[in-house]
């Protein structure tokens, strides 16, 4: 597989807070590649920093895709490149309909079909707002779907499943699995060790840098073996 | 070509179906400043227009219990660029009775004009009226709207409104529209506005909740760029019991825009119960970093973020 992201001796600093030290990371094309670790370590900033968000410029370090240094380029031309991403929390839209919303990246793209491999209905969906209106867990698919439809080379997906219930998170493996079949890789960002397991490899950050790299099975074993609950991404046993 | 079809050419021009006025079902109203060029009543719809220097006077009454199924139509306008139009609008919707309005307002060619609607209306018990009211003041700015409007609101009756002006210049637009409701009535208010220049704009919405469970919402969707400036004031009464208001006020501003939004929440009954919110600031950082992450340009981003706003 060939070398599509690699991170070499990141480190950010938001305020006077470190929030990556130093940080490499390598994913390879169509690889599914989890990054684990507990709330504060630094898996969002990451995800921020990759996709070239505002506040999220490395003090030091390279980010390069597909061997093309990319730390000056704004999110669209990362985009444009292929990188992209499904916040957390993602932004809501008042006046814009999902099918208008799947369709951002070309009106040619089939909406409904990427509204039914989330599992929503289009006869239900297609019409609606990407507002408030959708709850939590139906804004988050309606993300996966558009991250789909904009077939990227790169998908970086930041708890995709939180605020998905548990009977749906079999679904949503089988949607981060399917990312990779349509030839995308998947920087899987979770605190939960089920959803990592779809991985073919796994990282553990503590502390803003990667302490464990490896099967994900292992890197799970080494992850609930962890001393720490709570990082403030400042003290770690493991640094 | 004669002016009513100079002032259809514009309504088509802005996304509207003038051949809907042909149909004979359709009741209408046609005035170039202070010209009646064409009215038609219809079963349920009694319309009564006069040209005067000073005004064009129109009176409507949709009839007890009528439902009217094609929108009534008020296309208003002047195709001089300078000059006066005053509009003085009676409508009296009966008991029962269920009507739709499309309000066209059309100053496509204004550089020194001046529109003023003073509007009163009137809704019975049981009845429900929509009023969907669209401007386009053309490329220069150069013209006043001041529409003014009282509205009663009877028993159980539903008014919406929906004021919308998002296309080519402003102007100045000084909205001031106050609204009464009955018991168990329901008023919802909706205005967009998209501000350029040194467009001013300036939007006045009142509602009274007077009646045991009333109920009210005023929307307000403002963008505004360059040196436009706008100021929306929000004011709810809740002055019976049960009765709920709510305010909702979004303003994107850019460059070196001015937005202010005034709530103003009053309540003089203990079970009734008034809320508001506002949002005034520039392009939300993270909708623009989701729509970037999709390959849009900053650009790009933000007139989608707008145009959804002001939909």
């Amino acid at each position: 597989m060939n070398l599509l992201l690699e991170i070499k001796s990141l480190y950010l600093t938001i305020g006077d807070k470190k929030i990556l030290h130093g940080l490499d990371l390598k994913v390879c094309s169509q690889e599914i590649h989890a990054l684990i670790g507990t709330n504060g370590t630094g898996k969002t900033a990451l995800a921020r920093t990759i996709m070239g968000c505002e506040g999220y410029t490395p003090k030091r370090g390279d980010i390069f895709f597909r061997g093309q240094l990319i730390n000056e380029l704004a999110i669209h031309e990362r985009a444009r490149l292929g990188i992209t991403m499904a916040w957390q929390e993602p932004a809501r839209f008042e006046g814009l309909s999902v099918r208008d919303y799947l369709r951002l990246s070309s009106h040619k793209t089939n909406a409904a079909s990427y509204l039914e491999w989330v599992g929503l209905s289009p006869t239900d969906y297609l019409n609606r707002m990407v507002d408030k209106t959708l709850s939590g867990g139906e804004r988050k698919r309606i993300e996966l779907a558009s991250v789909l439809a904009l077939r990227p080379l790169l998908a970086i997906l930041d708890e995709p499943a939180s605020g998905i219930d548990l009977l749906s998170v079999d679904e949503i493996v089988k949607v981060i699995r399917d990312f990779k079949d349509q030839g995308a890789a998947v920087l899987l960002i979770s605190h939960r060790e089920e959803i990592a397991r779809v991985a073919d490899r796994a990282s553990q950050l503590c502390a803003g840098k990667i302490v464990f790299s490896g099967d994900p099975d292992a890197v799970a074993q080494h992850y609930r073996s962890r001393q720490c609950n709570v990082c403030d991404g400042m003290v770690c046993p493991d640094e | 070509m004669n002016k009513i079809s100079e002032l259809m050419h514009t309504l088509d021009a802005i996304g509207g179906e003038s051949a809907l006025l042909l149909n004979p079902e359709t009741a209408h109203i046609v005035a170039d400043a202070h010209r009646l060029l064409s009215s038609q009543e219809i079963t349920g719809v009694e319309v009564q227009a006069e040209e005067t220097p000073e005004a064009i006077i129109v009176h409507i009454v949709v009839t007890k219990g009528a439902r009217v199924e094609n929108p009534i139509h008020l296309c208003f306008g002047m195709l001089e660029p300078t000059g006066t139009q005053r509009i003085k609008l009676d409508i009296i919707v009966e008991d029962e009775a269920n009507a739709t309005f499309l309000a066209h307002c059309l100053f496509a060619n204004a550089q020194s004009a001046q529109h003023l609607m003073d509007a009163e209306i009137k809704i019975g018990a049981d009845a429900e009226m929509r009023m969907i009211e669209s401007h386009y003041h053309g490329p220069f700015g150069g013209i006043e709207v001041v529409p003014k409007a009282v509205v009663d609101i009877g028993p159980n009756s539903r008014f919406f409104s929906d004021f919308s002006l998002t296309m080519g210049r402003v102007g100045r637009l000084d909205i001031d529209y106050r609204v009464t409701v009955d018991t168990h009535g329901v008023a919802e208010l909706t205005s967009r506005v998209f501000g350029h220049v040194n467009d001013y704009i300036k939007i006045r919405e009142e509602v009274d909740l007077i009646g045991e469970s009333a109920r009210s919402l005023v929307k307000t969707r403002v963008a505004i760029e360059d040196q436009a400036i706008a100021e929306v004031t929000g004011i709810t009464n809740g002055a019976a019991k049960g009765a709920r208001g709510h305010l909702d006020c979004m303003e994107i501003v850019k460059d070196e825009a001015i937005g202010q939004s005034i709530p103003i929440v009053k309540v003089t009954h203990p079970l009734a119960k008034v809320t508001h919110e506002a949002a005034i600031g520039t392009v939300d950082k993270e909708q623009l970093e989701t729509l970037m992450a999709h390959g849009l340009s900053p650009e790009q981003a933000v007139d989608i973020i707008v145009s959804g706003l002001l939909r």
